[in-house]
């Protein structure tokens, strides 16, 4: 038994476009947050007292302490980023567990990508709060002999970010998929659940390492 | 043996070996973590969410060297570019 775990089997050709199985959960995935949040919005104008826009204000009040926690400031820009990444992630963790669909970041290439919007995310934060000039000085801080280090830092942390979420997802559906080789149904249900309970909490830590990443960006060179 | 066998057993232990090193070291960095957040719970009861909520971020950024290895430990698997038809 060979389990898929790089593989991402073509399911449908778009023109000369292959759409692989990861593209289109992950696309389903958006489009289910994008409902739901338009609902809940909704539901925030009309039904201030309702079920729904309590929902929606947890959600936005659970955001914004964890940005102010980790980039040290109110900063609603940095509010829809990091509500973007977790809500996706922990979206696709709950998708994770619909039978024979598996999670759109335990895919190499979706877990890079989000690392890759983070990677690029930081330096136009950076930019944006300094100037040019004043973001790419701090490359050259405390000594132009550690450019290099500075640029390895900021390679391997986003490695690090996409390997970690990947492995994260990939290995609890690779366990779960080993215990219903071995044993079958119902067997793997506790284990599911801590797959779940991992998923949301690496979608936690995506979004925290993000913000504390792009906090750090914003006040290069403000010496705490 | 042949060339492919020699390349399949190797990786074999080295993923055996791979996995043994990566979890030993996260488990004892884990078991760190676990013993210093009880301390801090005892110290400041008053501070359990904050404790606990900064207890799993730092329990997750120390998995994930575990989980590296285990995509090592994969890669060389199933993965692996010097073996023909993996």
């Amino acid at each position: 038994m060979t389990p898929e775990i790089f593989a991402d089997p073509v399911l449908a050709w778009l023109g000369p476009v292959p759409l692989t199985r990861t593209m289109i959960t992950s696309l389903a995935t958006s489009v289910a947050l994008i409902v739901a949040s338009t609902l809940i919005a909704r539901a925030v104008r009309d039904q201030p007292s309702g079920v729904l826009a309590a929902l929606g204000r947890l959600t936005t009040r659970f955001l914004a302490d964890l940005v102010e926690q980790a980039a040290g400031q109110r900063w609603p820009a940095l509010e829809a980023f990091a509500g973007a990444l977790f809500l996706f992630i922990a979206a696709a963790a709950v998708v994770g567990q619909l039978p024979g669909v598996p999670s759109p970041t335990s895919n190499l290439a979706a877990a890079g990508a989000l690392a890759a919007v983070v990677f690029l995310a930081v330096p136009l934060a950076g930019v944006r709060a300094k100037g040019l000039g004043g973001y790419l000085k701090h490359y050259l801080r405390p000594n132009p002999l550690l450019l290099p280090l500075h640029i390895i830092s900021e390679l391997s942390r986003t490695l690090a970010l996409a390997l970690r979420l990947f492995g994260n997802m990939m290995s609890g559906h690779l366990v779960v998929a080993l215990i219903v080789a071995l044993t079958g149904f119902f067997v793997p249900v506790p284990l599911m659940a801590l797959d779940l309970l991992i998923g949301l909490l690496q979608a936690y830590i995506f979004t925290i390492l993000s913000c504390v990443y792009v906090g750090a960006a914003i006040r290069v060179g403000e010496e705490s | 043996m042949t060339e492919q066998a020699i390349l399949a057993l190797g990786s074999l232990i080295t993923a055996g070996i791979t996995m043994a090193v990566g979890a030993l070291g996260a488990a004892f960095g884990e078991s760190r973590i676990g013993a210093a957040g009880m301390d801090a719970l005892a110290r400041q009861p008053d501070e359990a969410g904050a404790i606990t909520r900064n207890q799993f971020v730092a329990l997750a950024m120390v998995e994930s060297t575990a989980i590296f290895c285990l995509v090592i430990a994969l890669v060389l698997l199933f993965a692996n570019p010097f073996i023909q038809g993996s």
